[in-house]
């Protein structure tokens, strides 16, 4: 009796990966083929000039205290506290301006210095603040103090870039926090658009704070046009490269979209990613390791099996 | 002998209890996986029907399901003009004429888009397509937007209560 | 009271109350199982270790599930990924578990129409077997509910909408299905009950029903031969172990099974660390919204042929068709109208039958999940009626089969 066994495994494997292929990769592509076939550029930002000059940072400093960043602006790390709260500012911007203390070292000095100088344009908002129709965007363009005005934004960015931790020591939450956490909650990870939300012994100040996140968060739907989404389980709903390229250029992704294109550092978006892990795959460190030994164990199981069957079937041949 | 059919009976009439039994027990099952009271009440959603723009479709809530509802401007209304079934569709409410229909597509139940530019409808699921009357433009839909029981009262209108305007289209087949 | 006697081991007194000595006779050591068999007959096997995983891995979710709409996402999501201990892991296995053990079933009731073990008094093993498949379907249905994602909800609602038959338009029936006019709690509730106790112990009990289905036919073999299973038993247990035909089922045939098991669990521990996503579909990870349908909207793999098959149809033709294809596989120790229980290539136009059905099953999968825009539309079209067609063709095909 011929043994069919190896034609037969081969059979069924097949048919069972022509069936996977089909219904997974093939499916996918078919199904999502803007995004698969999107462009990414590894946070180039291609389309924004480079920086011609070199920065000076104590100028920077000068001129970042004279232009009046600060009236929107809190820098931590130089003492300079935010001029209102962020309920407060999102009723006049519809979203809460950023701390400055880590855009250095978080932000692409090109895309910083396009910022400054054209914000809607940086941002890639341009379709929703067209200066032509007077729809001025909420942040302020810096005009220049009189100097030659590339110069000064470079020594701008080159104040930032110091003031700044240094870039390999932006934390996951710091990246994440800075560039999205304004606009989208993370609950899962306990991240309201107005900071984590601390623990309340009283439930009255709880909901009092909740309140304030509801307010914040109705500023911001007006601003953006609806609620941006909690990101809490959106690696696991959209994957990496559906966000990478998002982060890269909304605009690429869901197109005519009111996200801003938020100019984050290569390094910066993989941190911003590592945090959306954090939220929703957390335990993918555990996975792993159990992982790898459940297969050791598993492949000593099979083995054991195998030599009791070949034991018992010795005399059955 | 005479023993013995006295237990046939027995058994039978035993039988016929113990039936008896399971039915009402079946029936009272049945009962439990009826809809709750409380979800039969909470069917009714009353619409201000002043507040619609032309050309805007705004998607309200009825019974867990969307409810479009579409103020139809002049050039719509002289489009349908000639045509019986498109005119039927129609609910006109004082001076204002409005496409009201259940959100969901007549195939097989996904929510179909509201394009502005072409002022119709699109069904991402199977690719059906309604125009601004609520007929169907494009297979696989096999007929137009169910609309809602409703009842005129005014400048409102209560989604949940029969109507006549409402009564006349479910008789005359234009809804379900 | 029977007669006891005092019991002279351990063994002995459980002979006296339980007979277990009898039961292992039966029911192990001497359950006949033929030689002349290939893994696939390991199957069985492996859906029972299938299984068994779904039902432990299910007892721990259910200790952290909330079966409501506004905690279940959440309890599942973040709760039992994050927060319990190896609940990822609980998590990860019974949604691939879920999703492997339909590739198992497929495999094992392709192997049973290939060998021709439904036929000739093996019809009951084949119909309690399609009854298991109708359980552990709607058991997978009502199960994808509970996350309480976007998918849960959406399909929910197109399968429950299903129910309105086409023109019949018997929304009320709908209605009352789901207890409330779309999937709401009253649904997830029901469904919940479903999935956690009514359709195990239906499961269970078809279990029952398909081991004694199989008990007294014996277990068929390669090459669809008759064997003498008394007299065969007799070399065996003379001593003549090689000269046999049939071998133990415990520890023989079980001791191929294990090994089977053993591998089949590196491949399935390998989904379950690093490549579920197959099971687990990233757009369940959405938490479910009535006012927004996804762009997308398809089943899991497993029903996608059956999904196909209603969807190029005008909505009563494909009901009819969808009714058709769910019984029709039931009725194929009827519709079989040869005498031969063979394998398949042994029997002419069969063979080609078999792997015109399988390949076109694979297809019809394909096209499920494509969306329906040229050519996916086209060949699904016509991969429908082929499956149609194929089996009306059946009892011709096999009317005409000589007698091997």
């Amino acid at each position: 009796m011929k043994n069919k066994e190896p034609l037969i495994l081969a059979v069924v494997v097949f048919f069972s990966l022509v069936t996977y292929y089909l219904v997974e990769p093939f499916a996918h592509h078919v199904l999502h083929k803007k995004v698969v076939e999107a462009p990414s550029e590894g946070f180039a930002y291609t389309d924004l000039p480079a920086l011609t000059k070199t920065g000076n940072a104590a100028a920077g400093q000068d001129l970042i205290m004279n232009a009046g960043c600060a009236g929107c602006h809190s820098i931590d790390v130089a003492g300079m506290p935010a001029p209102m709260d962020a309920v407060t500012a999102a009723q006049s911007y519809g979203v809460n301006p950023p701390d400055l203390s880590n855009a250095g070292a978080i932000y692409d000095a090109k895309f910083l210095a396009d910022l400054i100088k054209n914000p809607a344009h940086a941002l890639k908002v341009e379709h929703k603040f067209d200066e032509a129709k007077g729809q001025m965007h909420p942040m302020v363009p810096f005009y220049g103090m009189g100097g030659d005005i590339d110069q000064e934004i470079a020594d701008m960015v080159a104040y930032l870039q110091s003031i700044a931790v240094a870039p390999a020591d932006v934390t996951p939450a710091m990246a994440y926090e800075n560039a999205c956490g304004r606009c989208h909650a993370v609950s899962y990870e306990n991240w309201t658009q107005i900071g984590t939300k601390p623990s309340f012994k009283h439930e009255k100040d709880s909901l009092a704070y909740d309140i304030k996140v509801l307010e914040y968060q109705d500023s911001l739907k007006a601003y953006m046009g609806k609620l941006p989404p909690d990101l809490s389980m959106y690696i696991r709903s959209r994957g990496d490269d559906f966000l990478n390229k998002l982060i890269e250029n909304p605009q690429n992704i869901l197109e005519g979209t009111a996200m801003p294109r938020v100019g984050v550092t290569a390094d910066a978006a993989a941190k911003v990613i590592e945090h959306m892990k954090d939220a929703g795959d957390t335990k993918r460190h555990e996975r792993e390791s159990i992982g790898m030994n459940v297969m050791i164990y598993i492949i000593i199981f099979a083995i054991f099996a195998i030599l009791w069957k070949k034991q018992v079937w010795r005399d059955l041949h | 002998m005479e023993n013995n059919s006295r237990r046939g009976f027995m058994g039978k009439a035993f039988g016929a209890v113990a039936a008896v039994g399971a039915v009402g027990s079946l029936v009272a099952m049945k009962k439990s996986w009826d809809p709750l009271p409380s979800v039969k009440a909470a069917g009714f959603t009353t619409l201000d029907m002043s507040i619609y723009e032309e050309n805007v479709m705004v998607t309200e809530k009825w019974r867990g399901k969307p409810i479009f509802v579409l103020k139809k401007s002049a050039e719509v209304m002289s489009k349908e003009k000639g045509n019986a079934e498109a005119e039927a569709r129609n609910i006109k409410i004082g001076n204002d004429n409005f496409m009201i229909a259940i959100g969901l597509c007549t195939h097989l139940g996904c929510i179909p888009a509201f394009r502005k530019d072409s002022n119709d409808f699109l069904c991402a699921c199977h690719g059906g397509m309604f125009d601004a009357s609520g007929l169907v433009t494009q297979v696989p839909p096999p007929r137009g937007f169910d609309i809602p029981p409703f009842k005129i009262d005014g400048n409102k209108l209560v989604l949940g209560e029969v109507g006549p305007e409402w009564q006349a289209m479910k008789d005359n087949g234009v809804t379900l | 009271m029977a007669h006891f006697t005092k019991a002279t081991s351990v063994k002995d007194w459980f002979n006296q109350r339980l007979a277990v000595e009898k039961v292992e006779k039966v029911m192990m050591s001497e359950y006949w199982i033929p030689k002349n068999i290939n893994f696939l007959w390991a199957m069985g096997m492996v859906l029972v270790i299938t299984f068994a995983m779904l039902l432990v891995s299910g007892i721990f979710l259910l200790m952290y599930y909330v079966p409501t709409v506004d905690e279940a996402f959440y309890s599942v999501n973040y709760t039992i990924m994050r927060e319990v201990d190896f609940g990822w892991l609980w998590r990860h296995v019974h949604g691939v578990a879920a999703s492997v053990v339909f590739l198992i079933i497929y495999i094992h009731m392709f192997t049973g129409i290939y060998y021709g073990s439904y036929k000739k008094g093996r019809e009951m093993i084949w119909i309690s077997g399609m009854l298991l498949f109708v359980a552990f379907s709607a058991e997978a249905f009502s199960g994808y509910m509970l996350p309480w994602g976007q998918m849960s909800y959406w399909a929910g609602m197109v399968i429950t909408n299903l129910f309105a038959g086409g023109s019949l338009h018997a929304d009320g029936l709908v209605e009352w299905i789901r207890g409330d006019y779309v999937p709401a709690q009253a649904f997830l509730g029901r469904f919940f009950m479903l999935h956690v106790l009514l359709i195990p112990i239906a499961i269970m009990g078809l279990i029952g029903l398909h081991f004694a289905a199989l008990r007294i036919p014996h277990v068929n073999n390669q090459d669809g031969e008759e064997i003498d299973f008394d007299v065969e038993a007799e070399k065996y247990l003379a001593g003549n172990k090689a000269e046999s035909k049939v071998m133990r089922f415990a520890n023989d045939f079980m001791s191929k099974d294990m090994m089977v098991v053993g591998i089949y669990l590196i491949f399935f521990f390998y989904l379950v660390f690093w490549n579920y996503g197959f099971a687990m579909d990233p757009v369940n990870f959405d938490p479910a919204d009535g006012l927004k349908t996804p762009a997308h909207i398809y089943p899991e793999w497993y029903f996608l042929w059956s999904y196909e098959i209603l969807r190029p149809f005008s909505i009563d033709l494909g009901l009819i068709l969808f009714a058709f294809a769910q019984v029709i596989f039931v009725l194929l120790p009827f519709l079989d109208r040869s005498p031969n229980t063979v394998p398949a290539n042994r029997r002419g136009l069969f063979a080609i039958w078999f792997w015109v059905m399988l390949a076109n099953m694979i297809i019809l999968t394909a096209m499920g999940k494509l969306p329906p825009e040229d050519p996916y539309s086209q060949i699904g079209f016509v991969s429908a009626i082929l499956f149609v067609a194929q089996w009306l063709l059946l009892p011709v095909i096999t009317m005409f089969e000589k007698k091997v």
